[in-house]
């Protein structure tokens, strides 16, 4: 029998109000599979992510999470699988009213996993394995660079060593040497922590960094997925064209049209 | 029939609007009252939102009692009654305006920068992370306000306000009307009684509910950046007053009317 999948949607549909998000997504992410999604701005990756983590709630459509319904699920039950989850916020989503060693360990004093008192240590290793140093755990968030934020990001993500990690564009608005430091971090504490990624990009050389399997999502559905090495000779003009990131083909941006 | 659509659909909004105003409010009670219970942010915000006040508090009291005793005094004078201030000031700053002018002044401070501070987390997605962290945000932010402020406007802010509106009225009637300072104080306390100060005391408990409810229902629906952020601040701060005056009205006739 072939494992169930750690992350199973089926036909996610999703609107606000009248305007269409997503359409109906299929896709399964396997135990320790690292996957990326790619597509343009605006096509409803961070609410795929959102619908996932139970954040939004879907019209219609299954998520199953370890081969468990989680849609409709009771507070209790939400609140376990819930705890499987780590995520890296795409604007980081810091809390700026702690200092940053409180933010890196907020889910493990919530959780009670950890003593206040061995908090702070337990920040600085977390911050030292992204490549942060021990004085920034006394700052607040808002004395970072953007850059920092993100690494304190996941940072956070990762202390309580989740099962499942999502990375909501990791790279977006860094250097590219910053991008290259934070897309390695990412692999490095996936594969150390054996976890299962799903990690949303723009940056093609993120996806070829990080990803085991990609997919494609373009206008609420996913149009294209397969593995890393395949994305090259997709055969399909949509994929083609993001991955060279060319104005003229099937995409219209709707700046474009007019 | 357009007249009608329009009366329908502002019937139906507003319905909305309280229904899900109730489960919000009803679920911040079954929440105050339920384990996990943040005793540290309870601390944090009975510091800021009832000592942090107290000098705004004082002053309005202060100068509320000042002005009713000279108020009194001519209006009494006219009748010969000059000498029925002290009870007219001590019933009037106990009974009403002690508790409604420092749920309105808190209100003014303590709404909006609830709806400030829990609207900038709700745009910034810090709301969301700490759902991701196992933490729930009515628990963590909304209950220890609500607690914090429905304890601190009774047992803090409203006393001080009656003393003080008291004593206002107090040193200009001895200092400026030529009242004895014993007398007068016999007479403010003969005619205080004990119901007046549990009124004073229902009141403040009841507006500081309704203070803290409206900062973070406002603060926790807000959405669309800075602007709506500065939209919940208002509205926080405007539905606060409306619902202290409208409690007031109902409050006294429970306790006052024959
Ligand atoms: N809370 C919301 N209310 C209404 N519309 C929303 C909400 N969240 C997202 N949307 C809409 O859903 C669409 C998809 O948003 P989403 O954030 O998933 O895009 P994305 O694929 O992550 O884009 P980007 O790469 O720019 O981050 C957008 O058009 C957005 O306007
Ligand atoms: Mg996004």
């Amino acid at each position: 029998m072939i494992d169930t999948p750690k992350i199973r949607l089926k036909g996610l549909h999703k609107q606000f109000g009248p305007k269409l998000v997503l359409d109906s997504i299929d896709l399964d992410i396997m135990p320790g599979e690292s996957m990326v999604i790619i597509g343009g701005s605006g096509s409803g990756k961070s609410v795929t992510l959102k619908c996932i983590l139970g954040l939004l709630h879907p019209e219609s459509g299954s998520i199953k999470v370890d081969g468990e319904e989680t849609i409709g699920m009771r507070q209790n039950d939400r609140k376990r699988i819930q705890e499987k989850f780590g995520m890296l916020f795409q604007g980081a989503a810091l809390f700026d009213s702690l200092p940053v060693w409180e933010n890196v360990t907020f889910g493990l004093l919530a959780s009670g996993k950890t003593r206040r008192r061995d908090a702070k240590d337990i920040a600085i290793e977390n911050l030292r394995s992204v490549g942060l140093s021990p004085d920034v755990a006394l700052l607040s968030p808002s004395e970072l660079s953007g850059g920092m934020q993100k690494r304190v990001g996941l940072a956070r993500a990762i202390a309580s060593k989740p099962e499942i990690l999502f990375f909501d564009e990791p790279t977006t608005g860094l250097d590219p040497i910053m991008a290259d430091v934070i897309n390695e971090l990412i692999t490095e504490r996936v594969k150390e922590m054996g976890a299962t990624a799903l990690t949303i990009t723009h940056d093609m050389s993120s996806v070829r960094k990080i990803a085991d399997k990609v997919a494609m999502i373009y206008k609420g559905n996913i149009i294209w997925s397969g593995p890393r090495n395949d994305i090259d000779n997709s055969d399909n003009a949509y994929v083609e064209q993001f991955i060279h990131g060319r104005a003229e083909g099937p995409i219209q941006m709707e700046v474009l049209k007019t | 029939m357009n007249f009608l659509a329009v009366i329908g659909r502002i019937t139906f909004g507003f319905l909305q609007a309280a229904g899900r105003l109730g489960i919000f409010a009803a679920t911040t009670i079954s929440h105050m009252v339920t384990p996990p219970f943040y005793f540290r942010s309870l601390i944090q915000q009975m510091m800021t939102i009832g000592y942090y006040s107290l000098p705004v508090v004082g002053l309005t009291a202060l100068f509320t009692g000042a002005a009713l005793a000279l108020n009194i005094y001519e209006g009494g004078s006219r009748f010969n009654a000059e000498s029925a201030l002290p009870t007219i000031v001590v019933i009037g700053i106990v009974r009403e305006l002690g508790p409604v002018l420092c749920g309105l002044i808190v209100a003014g401070r303590v709404s909006a920068s609830m709806a400030a501070e829990i609207g900038t987390m709700r745009v910034t997605e810090q709301i969301d992370a700490m759902s991701t962290l196992s933490t729930d945000p009515f628990k963590y932010l909304i209950a220890p306000r609500v607690v914090a402020t429905t304890l601190m406007m009774p047992f803090m802010l409203v006393i001080v306000a009656d003393i003080i509106g008291v004593m206002g009225g107090f040193l200009i009637a001895t200092g400026k009307l030529g009242f004895n300072a014993g007398n007068y104080m016999d007479l403010t306390m003969d005619f205080l009684e004990i119901k007046d100060i549990y009124a004073s005391l229902t009141k403040a408990a009841v507006f500081g509910f309704f203070i803290s409810l409206m900062g973070c229902y406002h603060g926790y629906y807000s959405r669309g950046g800075a602007q709506g952020v500065g939209i919940a601040t208002t509205n926080a701060v405007v539905s606060a007053c409306m619902l202290i005056l409208l409690s007031n009205y109902i409050v006294t006739e429970i306790f006052f009317a024959t």
